[in-house]
């Protein structure tokens, strides 16, 4: 059913369509909205049979969740940021004992410094937790994904992350397909676990695994992954035939086919870079976009496919590896090892910094003149930080790095808040 | 509580016959029925408290049960002990996830089997006092204030045994830990510190907390069956001493046990709802110091120089212990 | 694509307007999309809220630079931020107050655009009358509609009504009804000067 509803509505919605039959929940922004109305239907009793339990840390939330899934019952939770490092040991955990658990990742950013908006380094922290993760591109897309993932996850025995860009799409009113109960309970069987704690056939699960056998073990996890990539496909068919929309294939590919620059990105910013990349192929430029919906198990060979012919690839990332660069261009690098199209990282969007049609339009001009450092911060204020590197050359106590910038950009920051 | 209420003292152990009682008051452990639940063949120090503790508890809780419990186990010595891969001593479905999560785990276990319309399964979560009073102390209140249909039961060895004894929240003044030398002026563990959980536990007015020791393993059945016959959140605190990290002989477990108890030191009550409502009354009152002298984590204060000023602050603990929990009889 | 670009304060309901109007968009068979420019939630602190409107799907995720319509819910953010920002002359701007643009010493900005498409209203006022609380955004949305023309207005108090239960929805359809024509009726008395 057609409707004009906020990401997160559309979100919960969907999750009730899938059935959980317990939900944790633990406030943080910008996830919030989706555990509320989840939470909402289940005490009206729309969503039924179903345990809502509103526990005291994302810890627990994840924890509640992987008891919840051991005891064979299908768990969601969500979070974003702090919360999702904050259970960062159970994230790994329930990926480690293989739990199909379903998880919203409403990705904002990391601090220090605080910050409240959205940019991908929470779910990129946890990227090799073990989770299969998914990023949708709008708000319909993320909530077909959620449906794949439920599909995805018990197939596969292993987790599943759907991440979506904070407040860009959970706050965000958009018009969304919203599937009947009946489609989805015909695409989304009920869920049978594969290991289940259960009297009648005592398990141990969770044994200590020594040096004997922990690389098979682990081996296992990366099998899994790889059958993951294997199976996505198929189910997005699946989805594709039942459901009339391509969500859920591993990459989407958009005027890329005879481009000669592509850039390649996750999540919300795809839609603006069709926009761009639209205005610059009316100029007759040979420009295009890839996006990677499946960020693990990576897609090495789709995305060599879909960048091979082409003449430079620009990553743009919503978070980076400090110190290093950028993190999805260390994967597209691999994938397109030995050929020499350069491959250039711009970081941008982090902490809720707009990424604008003018910005990303200039960027790929600068890109298709080759004019493109290796590493780029999209409309990085150099003036703000070359003044800050100032005062610590000159002064030993130059202060916390966050306050310096803050009292340097003036009133301007305060529009924020 | 269902202990004897005729003192037998013609053994000279304080122990009761098992063939002296009624035969729906015998112990779970003297019927072929019993279920092992922790089986033999575990890894396990000799003389291991908790061990022995986690047996007699799961078992009551199976024979409680009809079978139909479901354990989360924390990380800790308990786990590691049970369950090197490929082997695994447990004949319950039993989950270990993290150190710090066995309340969450246990949480989402009770709300799978409400769920799932299996109610008659029951839950157990369990773990030593380092994941009990420190780092799953969040969750385990959480579970608490939801009073979330879980039996928590905790194995207090009163240190880190697993990861080579060092302090927590639950060791005692002037012990000994590889992170509270017997060094300085105050050697062993700091004085005004730690916690005892059952009474945090009891401020969460939940249903049922007890505390008990290895030396009344009897009682141990009945405080397990007792909260096995409620719903909601209940908690169970077992002193279980630790011939590693305490550095006592092995055959001292339950001795130690007791004299823990019959000093005062440690407090054997039952609480409901939030208030005490029974306590295991001690039978032959000892000082302090026939607990603390068969322990090595305590051999700094008898050496040449006894230290009376902290065996004496030790006393006045369990003097405190006495009067608040009315454990002698009046 | 029309792009309305909302300015308010926290507790006007300038993201719940900018809701509404995507709803009502959303009825007349248009694609729209809306968003806050998010912040904590502070009651009184600035808040801007966008809407877009087009016949095609929007894949846009950037926030709205140069607006076509521009509603501004407390003028006292006049003197607080740039709310003009990248506004262009062929835009339709909607102030909540009682006084006129000279009376609010933007007489001279204002000359740029089409004096049938720019409107103060005294939107509290109304919204004061029906609905009993100072909450300027549906009024505004009324008032708008009847300027802008983007949108039926039988849609946005659809939107309303879908938006509130019934004992406040009305209230607030009341009260954009009565912004609607108020600004309908200016707009013909300024027609026939």
């Amino acid at each position: 059913m057609l409707k004009q509803v906020e990401g997160s509505r559309a979100v919960a919605e969907t999750i009730a369509l899938c059935r959980p039959e317990v939900v944790c929940a633990y406030p943080i922004t910008p996830q919030t909205h989706i555990v509320e109305a989840v939470g909402e239907m289940v005490r009206e009793g729309t969503l039924a049979p179903c345990e809502f339990i509103n526990v005291e840390s994302e810890f627990s939330a994840l924890s509640v969740a992987i008891g919840a899934s051991a005891g064979g019952a299908r768990a969601y939770t969500a979070t974003a940021s702090q919360g999702l490092l904050f259970m960062a040991e159970a994230v790994f955990n329930a990926a480690g004992m293989g739990l199909p658990i379903v998880m919203t990742v409403a990705n904002r950013a990391i601090g220090a410094p605080i910050n409240i908006w959205n940019d991908q380094s929470d779910s990129m922290a946890l990227r090799d937790s073990g989770w299969l993760q998914l990023y949708a591109t709008s708000n319909q897309e993320a909530v077909d994904l959620h449906i794949i993932a439920f599909r995805l996850a018990e197939a596969v025995s292993l987790p599943v992350m759907v991440c979506m860009d904070g407040f860009v799409l959970t706050h965000a009113y958009e018009r969304v397909d919203i599937p009947e109960q009946a489609e989805v309970d015909a695409y989304l069987p009920g869920f049978e676990p594969r290991q289940l704690l259960d009297p009648a056939e005592p398990v141990t699960m969770g044994a200590m695994v020594g040096p004997e056998a922990f690389t098979e073990v682990r081996y296992l996890a990366h099998v899994r992954q790889m059958q993951a990539l294997e199976l996505l496909p198929t189910l997005a068919r699946e989805f594709e035939a039942r459901f009339g929309r391509d969500s859920g294939c591993l990459i989407q590919r958009y005027r890329s086919e005879d481009a000669d620059t592509i850039v390649v990105a996750l999540g919300s910013v795809v839609g603006t870079l069709q926009e761009v990349i639209d205005t610059l192929r009316d100029a007759g430029h040979a420009v295009g976009v890839l996006a990677i919906r499946a960020f693990r198990p990576f897609p090495l060979a789709e995305v060599h496919d879909a960048l091979v012919d082409s003449k430079r690839v620009i990553v743009l990332e919503r978070a980076f590896a400090v110190g290093q660069g950028g993190i999805v261009a260390d994967s597209v690098r691999k994938a397109l090892q030995g050929l020499p199209a350069p491959i250039h990282t711009v970081v941008a969007g982090l902490g809720g910094r707009p990424i604008t049609q003018a910005s990303l339009r200039g960027m790929i001009e600068r890109g298709m003149r080759d004019e493109l450092p290796s590493v780029t911060f999209l409309d990085l204020q150099t003036d703000v930080v070359e003044r800050a590197l100032e005062r610590e050359r000159t002064s030993r106590r130059s202060g916390p790095v966050a306050e310096g910038v803050l009292k340097d950009l003036g009133v301007k920051a305060m529009q924020y808040v | 509580m269902s202990h004897q209420d005729i003192k037998f003292y013609q053994t000279g152990t304080f122990t009761v016959g098992n063939r002296l009682l009624d035969p729906e008051q015998r112990s779970v452990q003297s019927t072929l029925e019993r279920t092992n639940a922790l089986n033999s063949g575990h890894r396990a120090c000799p003389g291991c408290g908790e061990a022995l503790g986690a047996r007699y508890a799961m078992d009551a809780a199976m024979a409680a049960t009809d079978g139909q419990i479901v354990v989360a186990n924390a990380t800790g010595c308990l786990e590691v002990f049970s369950t090197p891969y490929p082997e695994t001593a447990w004949q319950v479905p039993w989950v270990h996830s993290l150190f710090g999560n066995a309340a969450a785990v246990g949480a989402g276990l009770a709300a799978a089997m409400r769920v799932k319309g299996k109610s008659d399964v029951r839950v157990i979560a369990q773990g030593g006092d380092g994941s009990t009073a420190d780092i799953g102390f969040g969750p385990l209140s959480g579970m608490f204030e939801r009073n979330d249909d879980v039996l928590f039961i905790c194995y207090d060895n009163q240190g880190y045994m697993n990861t080579g004894v060092q302090r927590s929240s639950a060791t005692p003044p002037a012990a000994r830990t590889a992170t509270t030398p017997a060094v300085g002026p105050h050697p062993g563990h700091q004085r005004g510190m730690g916690k005892f959980v059952p009474e945090i536990a009891m401020a969460h007015h939940i249903p049922y907390v007890a505390t008990a020791t290895v030396a009344d393993l009897r009682d141990i059945e009945a405080k397990v069956t007792a909260a096995m016959s409620l719903r909601g959140a209940r908690y169970i605190h077992i002193l279980v001493p630790c011939p590693l990290g305490w550095g006592s002989a092995s055959h001292d477990t339950v001795r130690l046990a007791r004299m823990a108890r019959e000093s005062g030191l440690f407090p054997v009550f039952e609480a409901r709802d939030g208030e005490v409502t029974d306590s295991l009354k001690i039978r032959h009152q000892v000082p302090v110091e026939a607990f603390l002298k068969p322990q090595k984590r305590f051999a700094h204060l008898f050496g040449k120089q006894r230290d009376e000023e902290a065996i004496a602050y030790l006393q006045a603990r369990a003097d405190r212990n006495i009067r608040k929990y009315h454990l002698l009889e009046a | 694509m029309f792009q309305v670009r909302i300015h308010g304060r926290g507790g006007q309901g300038a993201v719940s307007a900018a809701e509404m109007l995507s709803v009502a968009a959303f009825l007349d068979g248009e694609h729209a999309q809306a968003f806050p420019s998010f912040g904590s939630e502070r009651n009184g602190a600035p808040v801007v809220a966008y809407c877009r409107i087009d016949e095609r799907p929007i894949r846009l995720h950037e926030p709205v630079l140069a607006p076509d319509a521009l509603i501004i819910q407390d003028p006292t953010l006049l003197h607080q931020i740039d709310v003009f920002a990248g506004v262009p002359d062929h835009a339709c701007i909607v102030i909540n107050s009682r006084k006129s643009f000279d009376e609010l010493g933007l007489g001279d900005y204002i000359e740029r655009f089409d004096p049938a498409r720019v409107l103060t209203i005294p939107a509290t006022e109304i919204a004061l009358k029906h609905v009993g609380r100072p909450v300027p955004n549906v009024p505004l949305l009324g008032a708008f509609v009847a300027l802008a023309g983007q949108i039926q207005l039988s849609s946005v108090l659809a939107a309303i009504r879908e938006k509130f239960p019934e004992r406040i929805a009305e209230p607030n359809v009341k009260a954009a009804q009565e912004a609607h024509d108020m600004a309908l009726e200016r707009m013909s008395a300024l027609a026939e000067h």
